[in-house]
């Protein structure tokens, strides 16, 4: 393949505009299929039995009675899922997770499953399921989890990257240790330092989809698996694996998605569903409910940060370190690591040190949620920055600027940055009309600055021609953000062709090589490359048939403007053709015209932002009002300007209710005490102001058109900016997320002095 | 499981008494059909009270109101004379669930359902209203806060249904306010809150008054020594900080998910002092 994938500088025709999404009607009317739309004749419904304990050993698992009562289709336990890992850890520990073999790790850990007939027998089957548990201690904190007292979860769990090897087991699966420079010699040199503890709670996606699939295993070992997901690939790949079935049998479609956050990177139902539909020989729907999908799927790690960060007179930073301890739930992770690499990626440091540890605790498996650890890290460190400023007496915007990360600047996570938008995203809020907007009494100003690195990987791609010329685009990621809009205005662009000639699917992984998933802010970088290389591949066969049309020379042939013309004077006389008059001819040129690609995309931008927040806070009752809230990130080029503003303003919503609201609360049992949105808040539409977007764009040398990835760096300021306002507003540094009014008032009365009214 | 729809309270009553097993009444069914869909409950029967003649009807009297235990809180929210003479009462009923919620649920339902965090009892408690019981033994009414007797629980015997509302005609310079904290702006349960209803004389003294608190004990409270507070003064300064003191102190919360006893203590008196203040407001005071 020949394909340069390097930033042009072109001019653009459909980019940069904001047609509807061609998703856009069936998704408002009620037509489009969400996971638990699939159905199939004679389906059975699947239901999960879940661990009350947070921490047992499963002695015995009786599924005789379950099986008996009438209806029942299929009873399995982890016996029904081998152990087929072969070594693989990580895969073993996705498998422990989709269904518990030797222990019960958290509240709500899968330990048995059914398949009946209807949902009323499925429910009584797994009532008459009886398991033999021996709880056991458990530990749901992460700073307790670290203590040598605490119950240790996994007994041949040793801390990797210590610096003597442990003799014990513990539940620090990890440490990780990142910087450059000299932190003694830097505090050395600092008249003024900030050092502060943080933590923060662990939160959810709220994804409003629940995890939803229907599998059928056919008698001849083949299987079908209709799913909600974020990768389709990888589920086949990990339910191929987990199966013991070769990748090729079994198909995977993905649905359309309510939500996934990085939520739906991680399988749980659809490895169970498929070895229910296995033993019972009929489809098995599995949907999960809300109460599951809290207590069972995949939150964020909940954390415990220092932070210490020092500074010359002049506003410029000397040393900056951060130890920072990550919840992972019972398996190990790399959550830590991505804090401890992402905490500082905002600023020119010449001396930075950040160490992470990976935490075990009794929680669900942490998985990943839009810049997975880096909004906490960002919070401690934006907090301490602010504080910072306050104390040298700048303004938190300039010492900001003055400190910024720009083109040439070694990374705290190692590399050296190209062209980024750290400095113009801070530029752009110094000048927001936002800075100006007057605060009225009990309101406070908060402003913070974000990082994320951003993906490209694996991507395969095919753009077919239809004879009628119409454009129909197959891609393998996901649409989650209003892709497929974004791609079809990438192919309209590059074929020269109007946006609504051309019609994007998402492919089920039968019929295009393999994918990477959407995450990453992935979806639109990686899949624009390769739908412009997949374009540019079928405009050299449209160059080509025209070429035989006209019977010329194709080098005298060139594409502009969705028609071939027959360059030279010579050629003087012939019409150009247009894109549908060559598609027309295809049958008698050649047959069908069609473009494919298949590529790494490497070279995904880093991406910042920098986001603005106005917060009233009353002051007797510790409720927060969000009264203006702006964000200015670096997009690269904005393919579909609006779902990119869709995508700052999501991340802005889901990080006020996370600094505000959102948490997991356990209780004393170690189980999950509010597993349902009623009890875990996140913001109501009447809870959030008109979110303000400003895009730049500062184009990524190494794709075409310069796109970044946009979703995920608008959630990494947001806890910052709203702790630092809130901060600003109540007169009191808030260290502890979310800023619930309890938290509030409490911080309000301790900086008072006052005692509680009795 | 089976579902009757009588069409007169006789009936209803009788279906009720005469059940074996469990039985549950359905007028919104925004509290019931969500704890049988979690999987809460399993009722034998289900007695559903929306055909009964009148029971969907918000009635006035010589001495007041009547509201049926099928009248939506939508439509309390739509009755001007309501929302003259009780306006406390109405706002309470107007904040429970979503709008979508409320054109189904019912404030007999809120109070049946027993929850501490109700946001219609303690504006009911402070308004002085009176539930009117249809049982075996025939008719009886008692006082609302006489209902619920802990979470989940109520003093209605076997067969029981409670047909209607009944509030009393104001006296003139009355007026009630009725206030809760949640954490976000709508869609949620109270943390605490505060009714309050009072009735000044000509010169702006309080005459009378009722404050209950919710979600600060198993039951909602009627706080008699904060109407003490208040009877005989106007409501300056003084009597505020009395009435949130005397509220903070009278608490019995818990420590839970939705907040800490310190907050709820803290935040029941300053509810308190706010709902007086607009009640006072409501009722001409100055």
């Amino acid at each position: 393949m020949n394909f340069d994938p390097r930033y042009s500088g072109r001019n653009f025709a459909s980019v940069g505009t904001r047609p509807i999404r061609p998703d856009g009607v069936d998704k408002v009317t009620g037509r489009a299929r969400y996971g638990a739309d699939f159905n199939m004749a004679g389906q059975l419904v699947g239901r999960v039995l879940r661990s009350p304990h947070a921490h047992a050993t499963i002695r015995k698992i009786d599924t005789s009675k379950a099986e008996k009562l009438n209806g029942v289709k299929a009873v399995i336990t982890a016996a029904d899922l081998p152990d087929l890992t072969d070594g693989d850890a990580a895969l073993y520990d996705i498998l422990d997770n989709c269904m518990a073999r030797k222990k019960a790790l958290y509240d709500g850990h899968a330990v048995a499953a059914v398949a009946a007939v209807d949902a009323r027998t499925a429910r009584q089957a797994l009532k008459l399921i009886e398991i033999d548990y021996e709880v056991l201690p458990h530990v749901t904190d992460v700073d307790e989890a670290m203590k040598h007292s605490a119950p240790v979860l996994d007994d041949t769990i040793f801390t990797e990257g210590l610096e003597q090897e442990p003799v014990k087991p513990s539940n620090v699966t990890k440490r990780s240790q990142y910087g450059h420079g000299d932190i003694h010699a830097g505090f050395g040199q600092a008249d003024y330092v900030v050092e502060r503890s943080f933590k923060t709670e662990q939160t959810h996606q709220g994804y409003i989809e629940p995890h939803a699939c229907v599998a059928s295993v056919s008698a001849d070992g083949t299987a079908d698996l209709w799913v909600c997901t974020q990768g389709h690939f990888v589920y086949r790949q990990h339910c191929a694996q987990l199966l013991g079935m070769e990748a090729s049998k079994l198909r995977v479609t993905s649905s359309e998605i309510g939500g996934g956050f990085g939520g739906k990177t991680h399988v749980w139902a659809e490895p169970v569903a498929l070895a229910l539909s296995r033993k019972a020989g009929r489809p098995v729907k599995l949907v999960m409910t809300r109460d599951e999908v809290f207590r069972a799927s995949g939150p964020t790690s909940a954390t415990s940060i220092d932070v210490r960060i020092g500074a010359r007179k002049d506003g410029t930073i000397t040393a900056a370190e951060a130890t920072l301890r990550y919840s992972c739930g019972p398996y190990a992770g790399m959550w830590a690591e991505l804090g401890a690499m992402t905490a500082f990626a905002c600023y020119n440091l010449a001396n930075v040190r950040t160490v992470g540890y990976e935490v075990l605790v009794n929680r669900p498996k942490t998985a990943a949620y839009r810049a997975p650890s880096a909004p906490m890290a960002a919070f401690a460190v934006e907090s301490a920055v602010d504080e910072l400023a306050k104390e040298i007496g700048m303004d938190p915007v300039e010492f900001r600027i003055r400190n910024a990360a720009q083109e040439g600047t070694r990374s705290s996570y190692g590399p050296v940055y190209g062209p980024i938008g750290i400095g113009p995203t801070l530029e752009a809020a110094k000048n927001h009309p936002h800075m100006q907007a007057p605060l009225g009494k009990n309101q406070g100003r908060g402003m913070a600055c974000g990082f994320w690195f951003n993906f490209g990987g694996q991507t395969c791609t095919d753009l077919n021609i239809g004879m009628d010329g119409s454009v129909s685009l197959a891609v393998g990621t996901v649409d989650v953000g209003g892709s497929r809009a974004s791609l079809s205005l990438v192919a309209a662009e590059e074929l020269g062709i109007a946006y609504e000639q051309v019609k994007a699917v998402v492919a089920d992984t039968s019929s295009l090589g393999y994918n990477d998933m959407t995450d990453g802010s992935r979806g639109t970088f990686s899949s624009s490359m390769a739908t412009i290389s997949a374009a540019r591949n079928a405009i050299k066969i449209l160059r080509e048939r025209a070429a035989q049309m006209w019977d010329v020379p194709v080098d005298d042939v060139v594409w502009e403007n969705g028609h071939a013309i027959a360059k030279g004077e010579k050629y003087g006389n012939l019409a150009a053709l247009s894109l549908r008059e060559i598609a027309a001819g295809s049958g008698k040129t050649g047959g069908p015209i069609a473009g494919h690609s298949e590529l790494v995309a490497d070279g995904a931008g880093v991406s910042f932002a920098t986001h603005i927040c106005d917060i009233e806070v009353d002051p007797e009752t510790g409720a927060t009002r969000v009264l203006r809230y702006t964000v200015l990130q670096d997009a690269g080029k904005a393919v579909h300007p609006t779902y990119v503003e869709g995508q700052y303003q999501g991340g802005a919503a889901q990080g006020i209710g996370w600094a505000l609201n959102e948490e997991y609360v356990y209780g004393k049992d170690g189980r999950l005490q509010n597993p349902g949105f009623l009890d875990y808040r996140i913001p109501v539409c009447s809870d959030l102001p008109m979110i303000d977007t400003q895009i730049l764009e500062i184009p990524n040398p190494n794709h075409p058109y310069g796109v970044r990835g946009v979703g995920e760096t608008s959630i990494v300021p947001p806890l910052a900016a709203i702790a630092n306002a809130v901060s600003n507003a109540a007169g009191v540094r808030m260290t502890h997320i979310p800023m619930s009014p309890p938290r509030i008032l409490a911080a309000i009365e301790a900086e008072r002095g006052g005692r509680w009214s009795k | 499981m089976r579902y009757i729809r009588p069409l007169s309270m006789e009936d209803a009553v009788g279906q009720l008494a005469g059940s074996p097993g469990t039985a549950a009444i359905l007028a919104g069914g925004s509290d019931l059909l969500v704890r049988m869909k979690g999987g809460f409950i399993e009722p034998d029967l289900i007695v559903d009270i929306k055909a009964i003649d009148g029971l969907g009807e918000i009635r006035e009297t010589a001495e007041g109101f009547s509201i049926g235990a099928a009248v939506s809180c939508a439509l309390m929210g739509e009755s001007a004379a309501l929302n003259r003479e009780w306006p406390g009462v109405v706002e309470a009923a107007k904040l429970i669930g979503s709008k979508q919620v409320q054109g189904r649920c019912t404030i007999v339902g809120n109070l049946c359902n027993a929850s501490p965090a109700a946001d219609s009892v303690p504006a009911l408690v402070a308004a002085g209203a009176r539930a009117l019981i249809v049982g075996p033994g025939g008719r009886r009414t008692v006082a609302v806060e006489a209902v619920p007797t802990g979470p989940g629980k109520t003093s209605l015997a076997k067969g029981e249904i409670i047909e209607a509302i009944l509030l009393d005609r104001r006296a003139p310079r009355s007026g009630d306010a009725y206030l809760r904290f949640i954490p976000r702006t709508e869609m949620d349960i109270a943390v605490v809150s505060a009714g309050v209803n009072l009735t000044l004389d000509e010169h702006g003294v309080v005459k009378s008054a009722r404050v209950a608190l919710g979600a600060v004990a198993p039951t909602v409270l009627l706080v008699e020594e904060a109407a003490e507070a208040l009877i005989g003064r106007k409501l300056d300064e003084a009597a505020l900080e009395r009435l949130g003191k005397v509220c903070s102190g009278a608490c019995r919360p818990i420590d839970d998910k939705r907040g800490t006893v310190e907050f709820r203590r803290k935040v029941a008196g300053v509810l308190a002092r706010r709902a007086a203040t607009t009640a006072y407001a409501r009722a001409g005071g100055k």
